[in-house]
């Protein structure tokens, strides 16, 4: 049963996980079942403007990472411009450690159809797009499955509902780039172009998409949609905290015992969520790990240790704890793991991905890895810590898009909480930890993977 | 030499780029589909794209080397990758890659002698609930051990049928990158609607009777209800709404996948 008669809200509320459970969740038929495009001709009946209103009222903020005011956003678009407006919903999920979009596209593909919908009504587009990342075969399959049966029934093509309401929706697949996440990077390969950021101004509200007003909203925020038109602003802004409205899911990962998705009101704290989660892994004597390091949103927001267990989960307090809410993408470390690794791992990474365009990013993540691999193999100095400080300073702030700024991100929070452990490798003359001891096999299967 | 793109594959690609206002938006999936076709990108598949959208072979060869998924060496039968990114390396991943290197005695992003199977380390895949993950051609193989993944890999290499724990029978590479082009292949009822690790929350809230609050006329807070309520959603301030609108369009910076903010609000957090 609900608490709302009480005034307080569920510890979980699922939303837009309610369904994924249900046979054949991926249907028309089953999302029919539980009521689903019920939502169109209610914001039919409203008109573009109500429905933008309603979103702003909700407080709904972007889910992908920036926490933009969705609402806000649509009401940038210029609606004196002769231009068509585009929707585009950003189905590029890569941030390391973030996999909520994924799963939701998988099991209830139509809850993003039916937002693409009502999104694409509010901002009077008549074409809607989704990038989906290339490396997800089967998610592509059911969303275009989804899409095709929702033309089938009516809900998409030519008049829909009898409203006179025109939407077609295109779905498109990525080919592997994690910086085509990035709206303006995003845009470019949906005009077939290298994925490399656009200079803002102009954004995309006003020329976006073929030089046209465009919105780019995450999965997850357009997802959000369908929730709010059928039950109300009030309804959604009655969960979460003060500028944190509604719910969202939250992605445990790695070291806790029951990793997965939890959606929850935002203000929830990883002490909540590891405690549903049943701890830190434990041993097979039952001797609990102890959590290390996390991240709060994916490897681009600032790590953060067991002293910010209780921080609420939402954007501002997280933002207060020195990082960022991000995309909810909570990826778990104990004891076992070398701080030093995790970061050069992620530092690799974002080094691999760099576009390019500009030099901050392209030649400052080189050199990031180079002194971090030196450091990790115990051959550096203490020195080369002021080195690579130095270096994200060099990137964080001067780099095109926030690419740059986030491979700073685990590296200078790394330095801030884990001096010692740098430290610790060159005294040692390298890692001092056992990789095995970190591998989901460590505890349970000792001896067996020799 | 001999291309095996024909009169077919050039009318699909023409009408993959029919489906977009512009039609050079149809490069990315129309490469998808040469390779579908070729076997990897050859230069023949790029003067049809560049035929097709009447840009240069240039502008699309930039195209196809900017993004991962395009391979300029054919793949194998199965593109078997490994995620080594922070979170599955650290869970196993690294030592499932050594295994696989090991086992089929290739490096990264190198074929097997006999053709069948591709091997590459993947960067963070979005499935990291499921950690270490492997893919194949693209379909997610959930929580591996070196031991599963060089059962896997022998299964390929022997042709017996193998099935993703999240999706359907493998295809061939071939055959995925065709459905990358945006040709469905009709399996999209294959497989479970989530995996295990998904539906955790869920389950745990089913158990504890935890659901989102009832709205008001509405049966269900799942997002739907079975009564269209006729009444609009009251006004309220919304307690974002008070920014300026020059401020608020210049933080308009929803970066998804790279990261999560401005550089200036990184500078605040710090």
């Amino acid at each position: 049963m609900s608490s709302a008669a009480t005034g307080t809200t569920d510890t979980l509320t699922p939303v837009l996980t309610a369904g994924w459970a249900d046979e054949r969740s991926w249907t028309l038929d089953a999302y029919a079942r539980r009521g689903g495009y019920a939502a169109l001709d209610k914001a039919f009946a409203m008109g573009p403007d109500a429905v933008i209103e309603a979103v702003k009222d909700s407080g709904l903020r972007g889910r992908g990472g920036a926490g933009f005011p969705t609402g806000m956003k649509w009401s940038f678009i210029p609606q004196e411009n002769p231009n068509p407006k585009y929707l585009v919903v950003n189905a590029d999920e890569s941030e390391p450690g973030t996999c909520k979009d994924i799963p939701l596209m998988m099991a209830s593909p139509h809850t993003l159809v039916e937002g693409v919908i009502l999104s694409s009504f509010a901002i009077r587009a008549h074409t809607a797009f989704i990038y989906i990342r290339g490396e997800v075969l089967h998610v592509i399959r059911r969303v275009q499955a989804a899409v095709a049966e929702a033309y089938a029934a009516g809900h998409l093509g030519r008049d829909i509902h009898g409203s006179g309401y025109d939407l077609d929706v295109v779905v498109h697949a990525g080919a592997g780039a994690y910086i085509c996440g990035e709206e303006t990077a995003l845009l470019e390969g949906l005009e077939g172009r290298r994925g490399q950021p656009r200079l803002r101004p102009p954004f995309p509200a006003v020329a976006g998409l073929y030089a046209s007003p465009t919105v780019i909203n995450n999965v997850e925020s357009i997802s959000s949609v369908p929730s709010i038109i059928a039950n109300g602003a009030e309804w959604f802004s009655s969960m979460g905290t003060e500028k944190s409205k509604g719910f969202g899911i939250f992605s445990l990962s790695g070291h806790v015992q029951r990793p997965g998705q939890y959606e929850a009101p935002l203000g929830i704290t990883l002490r909540q969520l590891i405690d549903l989660a049943g701890g830190i892994r434990q041993k097979p004597d039952g001797q609990g790990h102890e959590l290390k390091f996390w991240t709060p949103g994916g490897s681009s927001t600032p790590l953060l240790t067991a002293e910010h267990l209780d921080v609420p989960l939402d954007f501002e307090g997280v933002g207060a704890a020195g990082s960022m809410l991000g995309t909810r993408a909570l990826q778990i470390f104990d004891e076992t793991v070398c701080v030093v690794r995790a970061v050069l791992r992620w530092t690799e990474f974002y080094k691999h991905e760099s576009c390019g365009k500009c030099t901050p990013c392209r030649e400052g993540t080189w050199w990031l890895v180079q002194t971090l691999a030196r450091l990790e193999k115990g051959q550096g100095s203490e020195a080369d810590l002021d080195l690579l400080l130095d270096q994200c300073d060099n990137i964080l702030g001067r780099s095109f898009c926030a690419l740059g700024d986030g491979a700073t991100s685990p590296i200078s929070s790394s330095i801030k909480y884990f001096r010692e452990e740098y430290l610790a490798h060159l005294t040692h003359g390298g890692c001092p930890f056992d990789p095995a001891a970190s591998t989901a096999w460590a505890d349970r299967t000792v001896g067996a993977t020799a | 030499m001999g291309t095996k793109l024909n009169h077919e594959s050039l009318a699909e690609l023409r009408e993959i780029a029919a489906r977009y206002p512009q039609p050079r938006s149809g490069l990315l999936p129309m490469l998808h589909l040469v390779q579908s076709v070729e076997g990897r990108i050859t230069p023949e598949g790029i003067e049809a794209c560049a035929d097709v959208l009447g840009i240069s072979a240039a502008e699309v060869s930039g195209v196809a080397t900017f993004y991962t998924m395009y391979k300029r060496k054919p793949v194998g039968d199965y593109h078997v990758g490994v995620c080594t990114n922070t979170l599955c390396a650290v869970m196993g991943g690294d030592e499932i890659f050594a295994r696989l290197k090991d086992h089929l005695d290739v490096g990264n992003d190198e074929t097997t002698a006999d053709g069948k199977v591709t091997l590459e380390h993947l960067e963070c895949n979005a499935a990291c609930d499921y950690a270490p993950v492997m893919m194949v051609n693209w379909e997610f193989v959930d929580n591996q051990t070196p031991e599963s993944a060089v059962q896997l890999v022998d299964d390929l290499r022997a042709g017996n049928e193998v099935r993703s724990t999240r999706g359907p029978r493998i295809c061939t590479w071939r055959e995925a990158a065709r459905v990358l082009a945006g040709f469905p292949d009709g399996r999209a009822d294959e497989g479970p609607g989530a995996g295990p690790a998904s539906l955790v929350g869920l389950g745990i809230a089913t158990e504890r009777g935890w659901s989102a609050p009832d709205a008001d006329r509405a049966d269900r807070a799942d997002g739907s209800t079975d009564h269209p309520v006729a009444e609009e959603p009251r006004q309220e301030a919304a307690a974002t709404a008070d920014a300026g609108t020059k401020e608020a369009e210049a933080a308009v910076v929803e970066k998804e996948s790279p990261t999560t903010g401005t550089a200036a609000e990184k500078g605040d957090a710090r």
